[in-house]
């Protein structure tokens, strides 16, 4: 068998301030295809994002390593671009100039001055915020700045493309909205993702595979289910599917029951 | 249809009918109220500061009317210096120059003085934002040192310089520079982790995160920090010009304190007074286009 695209070998993260430590992941094993969408699920507290970061390379981890396509992980790049929970817009860019710092850096050496304008109009035009390009971030919706974030970090052309919970400030009809938005556009490039989630439906309904961590401290991966749902999915069709439902059932049922947030009872 | 001859002809209505004249036309009416409207919403901004000036100035002119007064009276005050008033630009001997002159050698010293203040604050605070070390081992000196006033510096920079025109932009500067660095060094400090992160993410490099990230993210914090030292300049130069001689509008004072030029003074102090504010609007109107879009998202 071939290697794995990305794998995470027994992360363990321990944080300590002053004499304490908090061990936060335990033991994190985890292999990636490409063209894989991966949703990691949990309680909050468990760690996820801090797992997000690791692969990211925004955190170190205190052992274990995370390897892309055979290499060591050990600094944050564009090559595993984030979409950041709160979109991390810069405020005085436009929405073209927010994509396009990102397109001038990563394609300096490869790109002409044309070719990046071009690039970062494509991947406006894939998130479909083209006609407000000129605007601020500030001027434009939550759900269209987290399109921009989307459309950064796709323009980076990344390996992985980490999202950290995404959808997570924004309304319902929006958040369904973008959803089709990112899966139409992982229909499109077959971008290998790995998305932090605390919503269950948006979890199946975008996942090939969905990692149900345990509760924090010291969580770890507790189980991982597979989604056989055929590819392109349509949520309405699927509200009524078996596979949809018991793949649904079965992440309620370990988040719910098996591992309850006490603190939530 | 009693209501449409009505409209025809106004003008010759009964006062009782006139409402209807007035419904018909609200659209030009509107059109028409909007100069006046807003020449009164200016005369409402313009008249309160006119008003309280003509009665300070009455009061003043009641005051000092005596012939044995110290202060002249504001009259006194335009006829004694009406040849200051209408030559600005007079070039004379020395320091027997047109006020113009004065100010603008004042304003050239503050220019440089400043202008270094602005460049070397910013780098430093900077360097005091970015880096724990430069922070504990600067900071303690910054919170010391920007407590000197700023003339307790002129001797010793005359000393250094042994010239007074060095010196007073010694002094400039040596004013300017702390508001610059502190202010500069919080909103760095204040540079929220995401914008990190970005700048983490797309790797850019020392120079880039600096002019991409940090500067524009610090802006208002480094355009407060700028508005206070241009102010506390304008301060000091006044007070720095009247150790160190020749032209500049510190001098200039001190001259005719020396000469009992009473009326020059006043003249003077009102000079200073509106280029000092002109400095500050200059100040803050950049520091407006340039942060405008600097609130976050």
């Amino acid at each position: 068998m071939s290697k794995p695209y990305l794998s995470l070998e027994q992360i363990d993260m321990v944080f300590s301030r002053g004499g304490a430590s908090t061990q936060v992941l335990n033991q994190v094993s985890l292999d990636v295809d490409k063209g894989e969408f991966i949703s990691i699920i949990g309680h909050s507290g468990c760690g996820k994002s801090t797992l997000l970061n690791i692969v990211a390379g925004l955190t170190e981890a205190t052992r274990g390593v995370v390897l892309l396509e055979g290499v060591v992980v050990d600094a944050p790049g564009p090559d595993r671009a984030v979409v950041f929970q709160n979109h991390s817009l810069l405020p005085w860019l436009t929405v073209y100039e927010n994509v396009k710092l990102a397109v001038d850096k990563v394609f300096s050496g490869t790109k002409s001055r044309v070719e990046r304008h071009e690039w970062t109009m494509r991947n406006l035009e894939l998130v479909q915020m083209v006609h407000a390009k000129d605007k601020r971030p500030s001027e434009v919706s939550g759900g269209m700045k987290q399109r921009v974030g989307i459309a950064r970090a796709l323009a980076m052309e990344p390996k992985v493309l980490l999202l950290d919970e995404p959808f997570g400030a924004l309304d319902a009809l929006t958040r369904a909205h973008l959803q089709d938005q990112v899966m139409q556009i992982h229909a499109e490039l077959a971008n290998t993702v790995l998305m932090i989630t605390h919503d269950v439906d948006e979890a199946v309904l975008l996942s090939d595979r969905i990692v149900m961590m345990t509760n924090g401290p010291s969580a770890k991966i507790g189980e991982v289910l597979d989604v056989p749902l055929v590819r392109p999915r349509r949520r309405i069709e699927l509200a009524s599917d078996a596979t949809y439902i018991r793949c649904r059932s079965a992440v309620l049922k370990f988040l719910y029951e098996r591992h309850r947030l006490v603190e939530a009872a | 249809m009693i209501a449409s001859p009505v409209r025809m002809n106004p003008q010759k209505q009964p006062h009782t009918q006139a409402k209807v004249v007035t419904l018909s036309t609200p659209r030009s009416s509107v059109a028409r109220r909007r100069f006046p409207q807003r020449l009164s919403a200016l005369a409402g901004h313009i008249l309160p500061p006119l008003v309280t000036l003509a009665f300070l100035l009455v009061l003043w002119e009641v005051i000092c009317s005596s012939p044995t007064a110290s202060v002249p009276s504001p009259s006194r005050v335009v006829s004694e210096t009406w040849e200051l008033i209408v030559h600005p630009f007079y070039v004379g001997q020395g320091v027997d120059q047109g006020l113009f002159w004065h100010i603008l050698a004042s304003l050239k010293r503050v220019a440089l003085g400043y202008c270094l203040a602005a460049i070397a604050g910013i780098a430093l605070g900077a360097l005091v934002g970015q880096s724990d070390w430069a922070m504990r081992g600067l900071d303690p000196i910054f919170q010391v040192l920007r407590t000197v006033p700023p003339l307790a510096w002129l001797p010793l920079s005359l000393a250094a310089f042994k010239d007074g025109n060095p010196s007073a932009i010694f002094v400039i500067f040596i004013t300017a520079i702390w508001p610059v660095i502190i202010n500069t060094a919080v909103g760095i400090r204040n540079i929220p982790q995401d914008y990190r992160n970005v700048a983490r993410v797309l790797r850019l490099n020392q120079f880039e995160y600096f002019t991409k990230i940090m500067i524009p993210a610090a802006a208002p914090y480094i355009f407060t920090g700028l508005r206070i030292g241009i102010g506390l300049s304008w301060l000091a130069i006044v007070a720095a010009e009247m150790l160190i001689g020749g032209v500049g509008i510190g001098f200039f004072i001190w001259d005719a304190w020396n000469s009992s030029r009473m009326s020059d003074i006043i003249l003077a102090l009102i000079y200073v007074g509106i280029v000092g504010y002109l400095l500050d609007r200059a100040i803050a109107s950049i520091a407006k286009v340039v942060t405008r879009n600097t609130l976050s998202a």
